[in-house]
């Protein structure tokens, strides 16, 4: 399947893809959800907890949009606010405390852009998360399931392997967002989306990510147990580094060094 | 001690600003009008001013300018002065506007880098430029400040940098996003070795840059009346359809609400800082 570029985002925003909670239903054993950053509020934009993946105890997180216009309405749409951010750093910490490994879903247009939001410190929130992820003693991984917006995108997806999804887009800027600033038109953004290097294909040339997930059966069991396999498979391998922390390190570290042009 | 006033400033900028002393004008000398009290200020009167404003308006300023203002005398040595962006997507119109934006600032990247003395105290400094892109981030923004840090970690040195900037630059696409994770992973690897950061922010201080290492120092000081934030104001209006408080974004308000430790105006700062170097390294 060969889509332009805009096409893959609109199937990446279709509600009717699998949310963060449907992977977690699928994937994932006795999931319990732990709410709230324990500092202001509980942000619905962003689910957490502990559940079991092949037996063994996992924290998951996921950035969830919601199906149904009153599920949208309720997640807002998937846009978290700081708070979510810092749920999902407290829940990580947890996690480093009792070893266990982290997967991320992660699925948004982007941090929401808010007045309380940038009262609350939203753009604090996501730098913590990018700081103090780097540091973690567990393996990490994220997969971009839908929309990968910008920082409230990176703000879970610090980690030692990140996998998109056939379809899911991984981008600095909205194609809109971008259109407007270089043509002053959000509707040619298409031409905008072409040009971001927004797709799973991209991210991987770009050495971005590591992995990306076949959408065949896509909601069905075979595809659910097909990513549990190889999450299985990749903590397995990630539990056994010693050198988890500056891998991660390097992974990050090397992004953008070849491409400056050094005279 | 007086230089270090951690208390609330009174924000002069929201109540349309200080009382300004006459201004003494010559004719045919060029002028500046000031976005804050409206007055034309002559130039030669700004620059003996750091461009502040009689009102007290800091006017943007180049990074070079702004080292210039800050550091000992000759003090200053630069690093990575060749890293420059490449075009890794091949975004059509980027290598031009690169290249104008270089001929028009004298600047090869919107970030300088070096060592320096300030109140003959080391340090590792890093400044932004407003007038290169923006002081936007992309791969070379994100390596030299990545680089600066594990500088200063290998020779134990604390870290000053100076932020501004519309946030990562989107024609280098997701290797932009990804400096932002690069850069605080390494003032992360920076201050678990014990070491000092502190990042004044400027005028305007935002988007992803907000979201990463501006966010990340131990003492995060700010010029007046500088806007700082994660999302623009414009967008912030579109998506909630609400008018904006006042002073929304401004220095003051980010004071106010807890995530900025001071707010320190121009003519204070070599000193306040040369004192805080100090204080931790015991000069």
């Amino acid at each position: 399947m060969s889509l332009i570029p805009y096409n893959r985002v609109k199937l990446a925003r279709d509600s009717e893809r699998p949310t963060g909670l449907d992977y977690i239903g699928h994937i994932f054993k006795g999931f319990m959800e732990f709410h709230g950053d324990r500092r202001f509020a509980d942000d619905h934009a962003v689910v957490g907890g502990i559940a079991r993946l092949g037996g063994s105890p996992v924290t998951v997180i996921a950035i969830e949009k919601g199906h149904t216009a009153k599920e949208r309405a309720y997640r807002n749409f998937g846009a978290a606010h700081p708070e979510g951010y810092r749920k999902a750093l407290r829940l990580m910490k947890q996690a480093e405390k009792f070893g266990r490994p982290i997967i991320c879903f992660v699925d948004t247009s982007g941090a929401y852009c808010g007045i309380g939001a940038e009262e609350r410190g939203q753009g604090q929130a996501i730098a913590e998360n990018l700081m103090e992820m780097s540091t973690l003693c567990v393996p990490v991984i994220s997969i971009l399931i839908g929309e990968g917006g910008s920082g409230g995108a990176l703000g879970l997806a610090v980690s030692d392997r990140v996998w998109m999804l056939q379809n899911a887009v991984y981008s600095v800027i909205s194609p809109e967002g971008c259109a407007s600033i270089l043509w002053k038109d959000a509707s040619k953004a298409e031409i905008a989306a072409a040009r971001l290097k927004l797709t799973a294909e991209d991210a991987k040339s770009l050495g971005v990510i590591e992995r990306i997930l076949s959408e065949d059966d896509i909601g069905k069991k075979e595809f659910y147990e097909r990513i549990r396999t190889l999450l299985i498979e990749e903590i397995g391998e990630l539990s056994n580094d010693l050198d988890l922390v500056g891998k991660r390190y390097e992974r990050f570290r090397r992004i953008g060094a070849d491409v400056v042009n050094k005279e | 001690m007086a230089l270090i006033n951690f208390l609330k400033p009174k924000n002069q900028l929201e109540e349309g600003g200080r009382t300004a002393a006459l201004v003494q004008r010559d004719e045919g000398e060029p002028e500046k009008k000031c976005p804050n009290c409206h007055k034309d200020i002559p130039l030669s009167r700004l620059w003996a001013n750091r461009l502040v404003c009689p009102c007290g308006y800091h006017f943007r300023m180049k990074a070079r300018q702004r080292i210039k203002m800050l550091v000992d005398k000759d003090s200053f040595e630069e690093l990575f002065a060749e890293m420059k962006a490449g075009n890794p997507l091949n975004f059509p119109g980027y290598k031009e506007k690169v290249e104008n934006v270089r001929a028009a600032s004298g600047e090869e990247e919107a970030v300088v880098c070096g060592l320096a003395k300030i109140g003959r105290q080391d340090c590792c400094l890093f400044v932004m430029d407003p007038y290169f892109m923006m002081g936007s981030m992309g791969s070379a923004v994100g390596e030299k400040i990545t680089l600066l840090f594990e500088y200063a970690m290998r020779h134990r040195l604390a870290v000053i940098g100076f932020t501004v900037s519309g946030g990562a630059r989107m024609q280098e696409g997701l290797l932009s996003l990804m400096q932002m994770a690069k850069t605080s992973a390494a003032v992360k690897r920076h201050s678990d070795s014990g070491l000092l950061y502190l990042a004044v922010l400027t005028d305007p201080t935002t988007g992803g840059v907000t979201a990463s290492f501006a966010m990340e120092a131990d003492i995060i000081l700010a010029e007046p009346g500088a806007t700082v934030g994660f999302a623009g104001m414009r967008v912030i209006e579109q998506t909630t359809r609400k008018s904006l408080p006042k002073g929304f974004q401004k220095s003051e308000f980010v004071l106010e609400h807890g995530f900025i430790d001071a707010i320190v105006a121009r003519a204070n700062q070599k000193k306040m800082l040369a004192e805080l170097l100090k204080m931790h390294y015991g000069g």
